[in-house]
């Protein structure tokens, strides 16, 4: 799992969505055990706190789920979940910065979607 | 699990004010920064949480109980002090042995093994360690204590990047399996922010912050952009820390990242991005 810290976002959410990548990649597959609250506080040398609560945003989303005793587990349907949830914020995410990156540029709408469609240079 | 209660704290040297009426709580089982400039005050207001010294007014309570000659709660507490207050002509092994006389709970066992994995050799008498040695020796001693609440003062001085690396590794393991009260008191901000939950700053004797890492960095964000645009931003707005190179400026506005006017900024070609504890404490003491 990586984790880069340097967005802007409050670092339990960056830790939330790192496990999410790894459920969309296949690493953590549903119904399996992930790695502890402990252990990625220790890895990642973030409090346990923080830890605890980027786990539980998920816990909460239903993306994981805790065994008393046993540990975390991803729970069944949590990539289609993901899914859901980051193809809506993909206009949010993507789409709009990629824009204002382009109208800084100077680039036109025409000639994003011809990048896009791999046919023009500009 | 133990409160630490702060009340109305003054201390004097002579005529030289180091702590300045201090009052706060420090909640059980938390990790906090205590973070200041050079002479703030920090060594101080360890040195009176753990009895060392008397305050001139005010006092410090723990559970309710006066630290002062206390020696019930003062048992309870692992102070890890940057000067050296060990016998040097000691062996560290016997140093282990006879902490275990003042901790109750020290573990013996943990300390061989922490002393292991940083390659400390225990048969060396104290004077022999290096000063980056004489630092892990004092750590893994802290450590080991497994008392209720352990105050580390400058806890990775002289360690190497790997050491360090390792020792805030050892503590949060230490944390997770048994959460108690770490303070501690480091220059070092950057590599230990995120393993704070809470950051206590002081600046000239007074407190100044006292917050969750999170929520503080959540009230102040970087505005980066050409000079103009950014006074224009920042036009009745609080901010900080300018920083201006050519005719790039940057400024910490210190507002709620939600208050933040993502459309001006927009319109006049300003970036936005996080402030850093290590760049909002130096704006903050200086």
């Amino acid at each position: 799992m990586l984790i880069d810290f340097n967005s802007e976002k409050p670092i339990y959410l960056q830790l939330a969505e790192a496990i999410e990548d790894n459920i969309l990649k296949g690493i953590f597959q549903e119904e399996t055990q992930i790695i502890s609250t402990t252990e990625i506080s220790v890895k990642y040398k973030i409090n346990s706190a923080t830890a605890g609560k980027g786990v539980n945003v998920l816990v909460d989303e239903g993306i994981l789920y805790k065994k008393r005793g046993v540990g975390m587990f991803v729970s069944t349907g949590a990539r289609e979940r993901i899914l859901k949830k980051r193809r809506k914020d993909f206009l949010q995410d993507f789409i709009l910065p990629l824009m204002d990156e382009a109208f800084k540029l100077g680039i036109s709408k025409e000639e994003i979607i011809g990048m896009i469609e791999g046919r023009k240079e500009i | 699990m133990k409160t630490i209660e702060v009340k109305e704290l003054t201390k004097y040297y002579k005529t030289n004010k180091a702590l300045d009426c201090l009052n706060f709580t420090i909640e059980p089982g938390k990790i906090y920064g205590l973070l200041g400039r050079n002479g703030a005050g920090k060594t101080t207001l360890l040195n009176l949480m753990t009895g060392r010294i008397f305050p001139t007014e005010g006092e410090i309570r723990i559970d309710g109980e006066n630290v002062h000659e206390n020696d019930k709660v003062l048992g309870s507490i692992f102070y890890m002090t940057e000067k050296n207050l060990y016998p040097v002509e000691e062996r560290v092994k016997n140093i282990f042995k006879w902490s275990r006389r003042f901790y109750p709970k020290f573990d013996m066992e943990y300390a061989r093994d922490l002393a292991d994995k940083f390659g400390l050799d225990t048969n060396k008498k104290v004077k022999n360690l290096s000063t980056g040695y004489t630092s892990i020796f004092k750590a893994v001693t802290a450590l080991a204590s497994n008392a209720d609440i352990m105050l580390f003062d400058e806890p990775v001085l002289g360690l190497d990047a790997n050491h360090r690396d390792m020792l805030y590794k050892e503590l949060l393991a230490n944390y997770a399996q048994n959460p108690r009260t770490i303070i501690i008191s480091t220059h070092l901000i950057e590599e230990v922010a995120r393993v704070l939950e809470e950051v206590i700053i002081i600046k000239e004797g007074k407190l100044i912050v006292k917050s969750p890492v999170e929520e503080l960095l959540a009230c102040s964000y970087t505005a980066t952009g050409e000079a103009s645009k950014i006074d224009k931003y920042i036009e009745g707005r609080k901010y900080t820390g300018i920083e201006q190179t050519g005719n790039l400026k940057s400024v910490i506005v210190l507002e709620d990242i939600k208050e933040r006017n993502t459309g001006l900024a927009k319109e006049l070609g300003i970036d936005f991005s996080k402030t850093e504890l290590q760049k909002l404490f130096i704006s903050l003491t200086n």
